[in-house]
């Protein structure tokens, strides 16, 4: 699947890039901007792994729903663009270094001491995740075994509709 | 399968090549003679007063909120919807109880709109 391995690396290359992005514009929006650029190719990159649900929802709630959250906010705090980056001293990349090798040591002992193992136990073929990544799967398990974990995602909403209003009404003497 | 969403990364990349293709085109072919008045924001309008970045108030935080709670409350639904056709193929007792299921989690979150709504917080002054 040549065709496969060309649309990974490109969608690939587009996230990279556009997170970088997100780190160094200098004006809010353009950060924004980027940062729905990269959870375009990220819902790309699900559907490349055949999941099509997540992928759709990527795009529907992330750069969708959560993206104009983002922008209000923006607007809300009325961000100007940052002002040029200083020089950066010796000491952000030396602490860089140290927390990539602090990291790396964690990875190590994690992995060697819990027996956690990086191959899958079983190789997840086309067709399972083809069939697990429908909605129709997810579905005809969501509303039966997992009714209550819904109940509890529908308060959780609730409380972040009431928590909105709650601040939004509050009036300031 | 992949192959199923190529037609979609098709569509994508033709909306792309056109949109650039007609950015590049307009700039390539198109007379540029630019003066004073042209440059302005509103050709033959208004001149404009400030700064476009002004602080907007936080009435409009709040209807982007109740936005994405009903947003998510849709991608929850859109599976119900798929599957429905099973639950009915099921049985009776099946299908009262995702409808239960779906009618407890829409009801709990029209709760949110009712205080919404109660509180004043669409409307606008």
């Amino acid at each position: 699947m040549a065709l496969a391995s060309v649309t990974f690396f490109a969608l690939a290359l587009i996230a990279i890039a556009s997170a970088v992005g997100v780190l160094i514009a200098r004006s809010p929006i353009y950060s924004a901007l980027s940062l729905v650029l990269n959870l375009l190719s990220v819902a790309g990159l699900y559907l490349t792994m055949n999941a099509s649900f997540i992928g759709v929802i990527q795009i529907l709630v992330y750069a969708g729903a959560i993206m104009v959250l983002v922008l209000f906010v923006i607007m809300l705090l009325n961000l100007d663009a940052l002002p040029s980056p200083r020089s950066i001293g010796w000491g952000p990349i030396l602490g860089f270094v140290l927390g990539i090798g602090l990291l790396a040591q964690l990875l190590y002992v994690m992995l060697t001491s819990f027996g956690i193992s990086l191959e899958a136990a079983e190789p997840v073929t086309t067709a399972m995740a083809v069939e697990n990544g429908s909605a129709n799967t997810l579905g005809q398990i969501l509303f039966t075994e997992y009714a209550l974990h819904l109940q509890v995602a529908a308060i959780l909403l609730l409380a972040a509709t009431v928590g909105a209003v709650m601040l939004a009404q509050r009036r300031f003497a | 399968m992949f192959a199923d969403f190529i037609p979609l990364f098709v569509i994508i990349a033709i909306a792309l090549g056109l949109a650039l293709t007609l950015l590049a085109a307009a700039s390539w072919i198109g007379p540029k003679r630019p003066n004073k008045i042209k440059r302005t924001p509103y050709e033959s309008g208004m001149d404009p007063i400030g700064s476009a970045r002004e602080r907007y108030s936080v009435k409009f935080y709040l209807v982007a909120m109740i936005f994405i709670v009903f947003d998510v409350e849709v991608v929850f639904m859109y599976p119900w919807a798929v599957s429905f056709h099973d639950f009915i193929d099921a049985g009776l007792v099946a299908t009262v109880g995702v409808m239960t299921v779906v009618g407890l989690f829409v009801g709990i979150l029209t709760l949110g709109l009712v205080y919404d709504i109660k509180k004043g917080g669409l409307e606008f002054d």
